[in-house]
C-alpha cells in the first residue's frame, strides 16, 4: 500500500462501433444535424413532452385539486367512509394505486414513442428484449 | 429501566452489524473505481428500486411521518404523498433522459449539458449545502430515538449513525451500498408492517375506537393551519416543494446513473412508486392509533409515537419485541438515508475538493472519496449537536423547498428546453437557492409565528420554484447568442433509445 503504484497504462479494445456498418439513412439525418434529422429530433422531444405534460395535467386535476375542493366546501371534512374518513381514505390509501397507475401508463406510452421513433429513423440494432 | 432498554440496544446492534456484514460481502464484489462510485451501472430495476426505496425513506418517513399525523391530521398526509408524487413527476420528466445524459452528479450534468465550469461550482456548493441540510434531521432522529429507547444522551445516537455510516460508505462504495440499502427497504418494511398488524388486531379487540372521536375537527381536512387563503398558500406550496423537490435531491440522482440504460431507469422509477406505496399507507395507521392510545404525546413528543407506540399498547415481551422491531427499522432509516447522502456529497467533494491537487499532492480516486466521505459526515454532526429540536420531517420539508427551487428547474429546463444558457442557469440558481435558502434559515432560526409573511417563509417553494423558472427563462432568452453549440447533440443523446445507433457527442 505504501509504495507508488505503477504508472497508468491505458488498455483499449477494438472499437465498440463497427466502422463499416450500413448506416440507416433516418439515423445519419439526425448525425449530420440536416432540416430532415431536425424534424425527427423535434417530432420525438415534442412527443414524449406531450406525453409528460398530459400525465401533469391529470395528476393536477386529481390530487392537485384536492385542497381547493376541501378549502370550498369544508362540510367534506366531515364525510366518512367506513371507519376512515373521506381525506384519509384518499390521500392515506386511494392516492398510491392512482400514482402507480399513471407511473404505468407512462413508461408504456413512452416506450411505444421510441419504438416508433427508432422504426422511423431505422434502427442498426435490434431491440433489447 | 434496565430491562426496558434491552430491545433497544439489542435492535441497534444488530441493525448496525448487519450492515456492517452486507457492506462487507458487498466490498468482495466490488473492486473498480466504477463499482465504487456507479456500481458499474449494471444494478438491475428491481434490485435498484429497493435501494432505492431504501435510501429513500427516511427518518422523516419512518418517524416523522407518523408523529405530525398524530399532531395535526390530515393536512400531514400531504407529505408522503407529495414525497410519492415526486417520484411520479421524476419518472414523467427527468428519469429516462437524466440516465442517458450519462453523468454522475448533478454538476455532472450542468457541466456536460451547458459547458461552463462555474454551472459546476455553483452546483457542487449546493449539492453539498442540500445534503448537509438534509444530513441534519437524520442525526437528530438518530438522537431521539437512542433517547426515546435507551435513554442515551442525543449526541449518542448521531455518533453511532455517522460512525456505522462512514464504516459502510468508506470500504466499498456503491456497489456495496446498494445491497444493502435494498436490505434496509424490507426491514423497514417489515419493522412498520408487523407490529402494525398486531396494533390493529389489539385496536379491533378493544371495541374499535374511533380515532376521530377524540381529534379536533381540522385533523379530517387536508388543508394547513390555520385554513382560510394562508393554509390554501400553505398546503399548496408543500405540493410544489415536494412534487418537484424529488428529482433534485443528490442521493436520489446519483442513484440513477447505475442504471443499465433509460429504459431500466423509467421501470426502475415506476417499481419505486410501488415500494413507496406499499410503504406509505403504514405510518398513518400509527398516526390514528396514536389518537387513540397515545394522545399525550402530540403535544411535543410526536416524534417518538413509532417507537413508543408498541409498548403502550402492549405490554410484556411482546411488546418489547416489537420496540426492538421499529427501533431497528427507525435505525435503519437512518443509516440508509445518511449512507445515500454521504456518497452523494462525498462524490461531489471528492471530484471537486479533495481529488484535486494540493500543493505537490494528489490523492487517488477511492482515497479522494474516502476522505470526502469523512468531511461529508463530520460537518452535520457538529451542527446537530446544538442545533434544537425541530419536527424531523419539517426540516426535511426545507431541504426539498430548496432543491425544489434550484435543481428542479435547472433539470427541467436543461432536459426540455434547448435555448438554456449558462447565465441563465446560473442566475435561476442563483434566485431559487437564496430566496428558499433565505427562507429557510428564517423559519430555523426563528420561533413559530403566524401571518402571511410566517407563511411566506415557512413554504418558500410556491413562489421561489416559479421566480427561479422565470429568472432562468428570461435571461437565456436576454443571452441567446450564448446556448451552446451542443446543445442540439446533447438533446439527441438524453432522449433518443440507445438502440439506435447515433452520434451522441
Amino acid at each position: 500500500m505504501s509504495e507508488q503504484p505503477p504508472p497508468r497504462v491505458r488498455v483499449t479494445g477494438p472499437p465498440r462501433r463497427r466502422a463499416d456498418v450500413v448506416r440507416s439513412p433516418g439515423t445519419r439525418e439526425i448525425d449530420a444535424e440536416t432540416a430532415l434529422g431536425e424534424v425527427f429530433m423535434r417530432s420525438l422531444l415534442r412527443e414524449q413532452l406531450l406525453l409528460a405534460v398530459r400525465v401533469l395535467v391529470a395528476l393536477t386535476l386529481t390530487l392537485g385539486l384536492l385542497p381547493l375542493v376541501f378549502h370550498l366546501w369544508p362540510g367534506l371534512g366531515e364525510v366518512e367512509v367506513g371507519p376512515l374518513p373521506l381525506a384519509w381514505l384518499l390521500l392515506g390509501v386511494l392516492t398510491y394505486p392512482w400514482l402507480v397507475l399513471l407511473g404505468w401508463a407512462y413508461v408504456r406510452r413512452a416506450e411505444g414513442h421510441e419504438r416508433d421513433f427508432a422504426d422511423l429513423v431505422g434502427s442498426a440494432d435490434e431491440e433489447p428484449g | 429501566m434496565s430491562a426496558d432498554v434491552v430491545p433497544g440496544v439489542v435492535a441497534v446492534v444488530l441493525v448496525s452489524l448487519a450492515t456492517l456484514a452486507i457492506g462487507t460481502w458487498g466490498l468482495r464484489i466490488s473492486r473498480t473505481t466504477s463499482d465504487f462510485l456507479v456500481a458499474s451501472r449494471t444494478v438491475r430495476p428491481r434490485l435498484n428500486a429497493s435501494a432505492i426505496g431504501g435510501e429513500y425513506l427516511s427518518a422523516a418517513s419512518f418517524l416523522g411521518v407518523a408523529g405530525l399525523l398524530l399532531t395535526f391530521g390530515a393536512e400531514m398526509l400531504w407529505y408522503p404523498v407529495g414525497w410519492t408524487a415526486g417520484y411520479l413527476v421524476l419518472l414523467v420528466l427527468v428519469a429516462a433522459p437524466l440516465r442517458r445524459s450519462g453523468a454522475y452528479t448533478l454538476p455532472d450534468f450542468a457541466e456536460a449539458r451547458l459547458g461552463s465550469r462555474g454551472v459546476r461550482k455553483l452546483c457542487s456548493v449546493l449539492v453539498v449545502m442540500i445534503g448537509w441540510l438534509y444530513l441534519l434531521p437524520q442525526f437528530q432522529g438518530a438522537g431521539v430515538t437512542l433517547r426515546a429507547t435507551i435513554d442515551a444522551p442525543p449526541w449518542v445516537g448521531s455518533l453511532v449513525v455517522a460512525v456505522v455510516v462512514l464504516a459502510s460508505v468508506s470500504p466499498g462504495g456503491m456497489r456495496s451500498i446498494t445491497f444493502v440499502q435494498a436490505f434496509q427497504y424490507w426491514l423497514k418494511l417489515t419493522a412498520l408492517l408487523i407490529p402494525v398488524c398486531v396494533l390493529l388486531a389489539i385496536w379491533v379487540s378493544d371495541g374499535a375506537a374511533d380515532p376521530v372521536a377524540t381529534a379536533p375537527r381540522s385533523w379530517s381536512i387536508p388543508l394547513a393551519d390555520p385554513g382560510g387563503g394562508i393554509g390554501l398558500y400553505t398546503t399548496y406550496s408543500l405540493i410544489v416543494a415536494t412534487f418537484l423537490g424529488t428529482m433534485g435531491l443528490p442521493h436520489v440522482v446519483v442513484r440513477f446513473y447505475t442504471n443499465p440504460d433509460g429504459r431500466a431507469a423509467r421501470r426502475t422509477t415506476l417499481a419505486v412508486l410501488g415500494l413507496l406505496g406499499i410503504f406509505y399507507v403504514i405510518p398513518p395507521v400509527y398516526g390514528a392509533l396514536g389518537r387513540i392510545y397515545a394522545p399525550a404525546l402530540a403535544d411535543g413528543r410526536s416524534d417518538v409515537l413509532v417507537l413508543e407506540l408498541p409498548s403502550l399498547m402492549v405490554g410484556g415481551p411482546l411488546g418489547a419485541t416489537l420496540t426492538g422491531l421499529v427501533t431497528a427499522g427507525a435505525f435503519a432509516a437512518f443509516l440508509s438515508t445518511s449512507s445515500g447522502l454521504t456518497i452523494a456529497v462525498a462524490g461531489v467533494l471528492s471530484q471537486d475538493v479533495t481529488g484535486r491537487r494540493w500543493g505537490s499532492h494528489r490523492l487517488g480516486g477511492v482515497a479522494a472519496f474516502r476522505v470526502a466521505a469523512v468531511i461529508a459526515v463530520v460537518v452535520p454532526l457538529l451542527m446537530s449537536v446544538p442545533a434544537q429540536d425541530v419536527a424531523v420531517a419539517r426540516t426535511v420539508g426545507l431541504a426539498f423547498a430548496v432543491t425544489a427551487s434550484t435543481f428542479a428547474p435547472l433539470l427541467m429546463l436543461g432536459i426540455w428546453w434547448r435555448g438554456l444558457t449558462p447565465a441563465g442557469a446560473v442566475a435561476g440558481l442563483l434566485v431559487g437557492g437564496l430566496g428558499s435558502g433565505v427562507a429557510v434559515a428564517w423559519t430555523l432560526a426563528t420561533s413559530s409565528s403566524s401571518g402571511w409573511a410566517a407563511a411566506l417563509l415557512s413554504q418558500p417553494a410556491a413562489w421561489s420554484v416559479p421566480a427561479s423558472l422565470l429568472t432562468m427563462v428570461v435571461v437565456s432568452r436576454l443571452t441567446r447568442a450564448s446556448v451552446p453549440a451542443h446543445a442540439g447533440r446533447f438533446m439527441v443523446r438524453l432522449h433518443t433509445p440507445e438502440a439506435v445507433e447515433l452520434e451522441r457527442g
